[in-house]
């Protein structure tokens, strides 16, 4: 059953487009990430979804009801919010019940609720306190109940963590993700993380300039990203572009890339687009694709390379060298002997590449 | 070796002490002498008004009276006794309260209402609408005398206390809509967006969330709008006289109508009753004066 579906949707805030002509579906019981850039419209096109912004065009429906034009309370969503928009003059408990309060629910039954969630989020001990006497974990702990306390058909995150330290971010994602393993709900977040978004997320839409330019799962994302952009934002290190151009050679299609000397087999790509000799194109390859490791069965090529600068990460080491005009960084395990005065061994695996239009920067 | 650095730092210590002590007693000086300058007129008019009017002729403004005498303040405070040609100050002080209580709670309301609608409630044309505010915080109380007189007059409420009630209510709305503005915009908008998903709508928004959290700046508002409010003049004087003058304008009158003898002793106690309210109110909610004007940011 499709949760929430948005057609031909704009929005213009006076001459500047935020929004163009979005379309989106997604079934019950899926997490949707928005992710994208500052800028892109993610964060309106949430607001949009909960009602708190009109839109010029097109509609919005939650199962299959058009809510467009329906207020926020009455479209059975739940809010959590960046700055977690607690109440400052209420208790926790205040604040977690204000909106059953709002909704006139019966007062045993809003004992019933709030006793189920803070004891699921363990806010028990805090029912008391003001927000200003919280951390921000409870904070965010207590914004999440305010929201599930409401049992809302969709949940709606923006940028929930960004507030948080680095290790808690890590602890509360966890947490969300948890919730959402547990509850089953339709979720859609918004975040400019792409770590968040990899690992929460059931399906993601890549946003850019008020598009979306990609909606898949995290794994296709990555693998398989349709555009320039969605492959440049996914990933750390992101991933290595190298400009070349296409050849057919009897059975085979080749990559040769700029100013080198030698030719990438390319045929076992999957080509959704015709491409004519000579075309200029950007071939992508992600840092763990390029390293010490052969591997056998897979296409791969070998080249002696300097590195110019190695990271050392912990669990591996980037290092980059020089390739093509363009600087590349490969994921080398941590005890491999990699060091700036030698040159070393690089094994280019060419299984799992992107290829790239050079004009229309969309994938061929 | 070891000696003589330590006895050099010693030295050294004690050329500081004594030229932090110099430095630290000048400081002082200047200090006690700035607060002297500042309360020797207080001093004089308290004085003064405890004086009879042949101490004063005799000594000079310090001289301090031979026996304390309250009687000028009941004078002044309650008048003489005989009938026309007297005034005194009683009734006029209940006039300036009965105006100055509805005025200050309409503007601050109002004020509070206004900063609330262009900060969360945002509409085309808002900042213009903010900007035109803005110039009733700079139009001369002088220019608009005539038309609020005509206007006072087209509603029939010239002359009277409502009048004055009206016309500081509109005054007021310029400087209690900047206050309000200022404060609500470092407000997180997300908090009003929580609210209207929670089913708050515009009232209640406002009443059971930003009120609340608004004690700092009611309390400058309401501090502000007092003290204008109690000592002014200007209208009191253009828009009431006779019995419903307030508190100023019948200090003026008292002050520049006596005909005989000048009653400084009168005077003075006169012109203190007619400060005291304004230095109560400061001195209740003077602490969170300063701490609303400096503080804006609410951490929620």
């Amino acid at each position: 059953m499709v949760a929430l579906s948005i057609k031909d949707l704009s929005k213009n805030f006076g001459n500047t487009e935020v929004l163009k002509k979005i379309n989106l579906e997604i079934e019950e019981g899926s997490f949707l990430v928005l992710l994208g850039p500052s800028g892109c419209g993610k964060s309106t096109l949430l607001n949009i979804i909960a009602g708190l912004e009109t839109i010029d065009e097109g509609k919005v429906l939650i199962d299959d009801f058009n809510v467009t034009k329906v207020e926020p309370k009455d479209r059975n969503i739940a809010m959590v919010f960046q700055s977690y928009a607690l109440y400052p003059s209420m208790t926790v408990r205040e604040n977690i019940i204000f909106g059953l309060k709002q909704s006139k629910t019966p007062k045993d039954k809003i004992e019933i609720q709030l006793k189920k969630v803070s004891n699921f989020l363990k806010v028990d001990e805090l029912l008391h306190r003001k927000p200003s006497q919280l951390s921000g974990g409870q904070r965010q702990r207590v914004a999440m109940g305010r929201a599930l306390v409401r049992e809302p058909r969709i949940f709606l995150f923006d940028e929930p963590l960004s507030n948080l330290d680095a290790k808690l971010r890590v602890e509360m994602r966890y947490e969300i993700k948890k919730l959402y393993t547990n509850l089953k709900t339709t979720m859609v977040y918004v975040t400019h993380d792409q770590i968040e978004a990899m690992s929460l997320a059931s399906k993601i839409a890549v946003m850019n300039k008020g598009v979306i330019q990609q909606l898949d799962n995290p794994q296709k994302i990555y693998d398989k990203p349709n555009s320039l952009f969605v492959a440049d934002f996914i990933g750390t290190p992101s991933m290595n572009f190298i400009n070349g151009t296409l050849h057919k050679e009897s059975q085979n299609v080749i990559f040769v890339p700029e100013n080198e000397n030698i030719n990438f087999d390319i045929s076992k790509y999957d080509f959704h687009d015709n491409f004519h000799e000579g075309q200029e194109v950007i071939l992508g390859l992600r840092p763990e694709y390029l390293s010490s490791i052969k591997n056998s069965e897979n296409v791969s090529i070998n080249l002696m390379m300097r590195p110019s600068i190695i990271e050392t990460t912990g669990f591996d080491k980037n290092v980059t060298f020089n390739f093509a005009n363009t600087e590349i960084i490969g994921r080398f395990s941590p005890n491999s002997g990699v060091s700036l005065d030698s040159d070393i061994d690089v094994c280019f695996d060419l299984s799992n590449v992107s290829i790239f239009d050079k004009k229309t920067e969309l994938r061929i | 070796m070891q000696d003589s650095t330590s006895a050099k730092f010693l030295k050294l210590e004690e050329k500081s002490r004594r030229k932090n002590f110099f430095l630290r007693s000048f400081l002082y000086f200047i200090l006690i002498l700035f607060s002297l300058y500042f309360i020797f007129p207080l001093i004089v008019m308290i004085l003064t008004s405890l004086k009879t009017m042949e101490e004063i002729r005799q000594g000079t403004l310090l001289t301090l009276p031979k026996t304390i005498t309250l009687d000028y303040w009941k004078i002044a405070w309650g008048g003489r006794g005989y009938g026309a040609g007297d005034t005194f100050l009683r009734p006029y002080f209940w006039n300036s309260l009965k105006m100055v209580v509805p005025a200050v709670i309409f503007s601050t309301f109002l004020g509070a209402m206004t900063g609330y609608i262009l900060t969360k409630w945002r509409f085309k044309g808002d900042s213009f609408v903010f900007l035109f505010l803005l110039f009733g915080c700079f139009i001369p109380y002088q220019a608009i005398l005539l038309p609020m007189a005509r206007t006072l007059g087209l509603l029939g409420i010239s002359n009277s206390i409502f009048g004055l009630i009206f016309v500081h209510s509109i005054y007021g709305i310029p400087f209690t809509t900047l206050f309000f503005r200022n404060y609500y915009i470092s407000i997180p908008n997300e908090l009003i967006k929580a609210a209207r998903i929670d089913g708050a709508g515009f009232f209640k928004i406002f009443f059971k969330i930003l009120i609340p959290i608004s004690s700092p700046i009611i309390v400058v508002t309401v501090i502000w709008q007092f003290t204008q409010i109690w000592n002014d003049f200007l209208f009191g004087a253009t828009f009431s006289f006779g019995e419903h003058a307030p508190i100023q304008v019948a200090l003026n009158n008292m002050v520049l109508s006596s005909t005989a003898v000048k009653e400084y002793n009168v005077d003075m106690a006169a012109a203190i009753i007619a400060g005291i309210p304004t230095l109560i109110v400061y001195v209740l909610a003077g602490k969170y004066f300063i701490r609303g004007l400096t503080s804006g940011a609410v951490k929620g």
